[in-house]
């Protein structure tokens, strides 16, 4: 009656689903505590070290240390953020107000369901990426997606029909669509390199650009001025400073989460999170060679089960570095000014990454010339 | 008229006008400081250290025999500011042996910490050096009742200061000596 068979594969894909958007939450819920703990020690304070779970507390050495870090202080926020009360102001348009959080959130858990993060091997010796859609176009589906972001920031400064979120939401969307043209330009380089003739590394796909880099430099050190422009444009998507424009606490409140409160806020919050673990995630994965151990260093680890969690792990170390290296970032620079943003964006990394565009392709051209 | 000097500033160099490797110092001092000694406070746990004259709440002392120091001659009263003092005076026993020569003594002594201003006129103000400002700082309560301090209150926080004087003690022996005025 039943197709077994079907059912079992539509079950592992939506466990596999279910236990991916557990990880991604997780991380944005524990970055959120990374933000605060590094930005204390930063700024010589010691951050949230107050929450305790009741019997965990009272574990010897353990339970104090995990009480210092702070471990516990994302659950208590999130319980924080679902029991507050939910204001709508009523000046705003409802069902947009409502409709934004969720926009804001569901392109950045949304891009991750093609992020490679590690490779298992069959007993025949043949690898199988780790990830939950493997697609040939997974970067130009990222890029598609994560621009969506966007749209739940414009709507909620405009349905907040209050002038700070307005301001806000004008800054982030002229800002994304500056810095949207130099993401994709600074990426074009990196798979006109990994696609050459005969590798058999061809399209857009994350998986081969990962496979492209075990055993080989990484392409940070092949394309510098790619890693960088990206990393630029990365930091302006993500709306991280120095580019969060759309917040700019000191100067619009809170940009266009001015009129939220409660839950509202709180998905807000964690979407910004998620779209950096998602960020740094990608930028491993294209720069940093994924899972792969070092540059010009095959993997140390055994091609069997153990070697896929190491190389996991791996994978996430760097990503956790990148996340560090966002908060590390935030807490140096100041913002720059808006009219800066746009400058940057228009007048000097459109260029770089047009110029840079062109001289790969010339030394791709050259390179791959026939001998003759 | 102050003559304006326009100072010469160099151009920018190449790597500077690129902002990266003042990036890159800047994230070695925010990196260095991740290691550096915290300056927090851990606050209940830890107290701050309160300087010397520090005015926190006015407090009612004892002399080291652990005698009552104030007299309720209402100087305190009369002078605070905000009116945060109230005694109510009343008389110690004549035949009182241990604060012979003394008259009165607060029969209730009630500083209101709802109007206190901290501002310590009473300390200066008193003949008997019976009420001083000291360390405490932080009070709460839950009702404005439990705001205002009641004598033993007052007596509890204030414990017990070193007296050079013991004034009434002088006047005593100089009586029993045969010259008293």
């Amino acid at each position: 009656m039943f197709d077994f068979e079907l059912l079992l594969l539509v079950g592992l894909k939506v466990l596999f689903a279910l236990l991916m958007i557990g990880a991604v939450m997780t991380m944005a819920g524990y970055s959120v505590l990374a933000e605060r703990k590094v930005s204390a020690w930063m700024q010589g304070r010691v951050g949230p070290n107050r929450t305790a779970l009741p019997f965990v507390e009272f574990i010897p050495v353990l339970g104090p240390y995990l009480k210092k870090m702070g471990i516990f202080q994302p659950l208590a926020d999130g319980l924080k953020f679902l029991f507050k009360e939910e204001i709508i102001p009523g000046h705003v348009n409802k069902l947009y107000y409502n409709l934004a959080p969720i926009v804001a959130l569901v392109p950045a858990l949304t891009t991750m369901v093609v992020l490679p993060f590690g490779e298992f091997f069959t007993s025949e010796g043949e690898s199988i990426p780790l990830m939950l859609a493997n697609l040939e176009v997974g970067i130009l589906f990222i890029l598609a997606i994560s621009s969506l972001g966007v749209y739940g920031i414009v709507l909620a400064g405009w349905s907040s029909n209050s002038k700070y979120p307005f301001l806000g939401s004008i800054r982030s969307s002229a800002q994304m669509i500056s810095y949207e043209l130099a993401m994709g330009l600074s990426l074009l380089p990196v798979f006109l390199w990994v696609s050459e003739p005969g590798t058999g590394a061809m399209g857009l796909s994350l998986v081969d650009i990962v496979h492209s880099q075990g055993n080989a430099p990484w392409l940070l050190l092949v394309q510098p001025l790619s890693a960088l422009i990206f990393l630029i444009a990365l930091f302006a998507e993500t709306n991280r400073l120095p580019f969060d424009m759309p917040e700019s606490e000191t100067d619009l409140v809170g940009g266009f989460h001015t009129e939220y409160g409660g839950f509202k806020f709180g998905i807000f919050f964690v979407a910004e999170y998620a779209h950096i673990v998602v960020g740094s995630a990608i930028f491993t994965i294209i720069f940093l060679g994924g899972w792969h151990f070092l540059p010009w260093v095959a993997d140390p680890w055994p091609s069997t089960w153990v070697g896929t969690l190491i190389g996991i792990g791996w994978f996430l170390a760097k990503t956790i570095f990148l996340i560090f290296f966002f908060i590390w970032i935030r807490w140096t620079l100041p913002r720059f000014r808006y009219d800066q943003v746009m400058n940057l964006g228009w007048t000097k990394l459109l260029p770089l990454a047009l110029l840079n565009l062109i001289f790969y392709v010339l030394l791709v051209t050259w390179l791959d010339q026939p001998a003759s | 008229m102050a003559k304006t000097v326009v100072l010469p500033r160099k151009p920018l160099s190449l790597s500077e006008r690129t902002y990266l490797p003042q990036i890159v110092t800047g994230l070695k001092t925010t990196f260095s400081n991740m290691f550096k000694e915290k300056v927090t406070l851990q606050y209940p746990e830890e107290k701050p250290i309160i300087p010397k004259n520090y005015r926190g709440v006015p407090t009612l002392v004892k002399d080291p025999n652990g005698r009552e120091k104030c007299v309720s001659c209402q100087l305190c009263e009369f002078v605070c500011p905000p009116k945060a003092i109230r005694i109510t005076p009343g008389a110690v026993e004549e035949d009182d042996d241990t604060r012979a020569h003394v008259e009165k003594a607060p029969k209730e002594f009630e500083i209101n910490m709802l109007r206190c201003i901290y501002c310590g006129y009473c300390q200066e103000v008193c003949p008997e050096e019976a009420i001083f400002l000291q360390e405490e700082y932080s009070s709460s309560g839950y009702t404005r009742e439990e705001m205002i301090n009641k004598k033993d209150k007052l007596y509890e926080l204030g414990g017990t200061l070193p007296d050079s004087h013991y004034k009434w003690d002088k006047k005593k022996s100089a009586e029993d000596d045969g010259n008293d005025h």
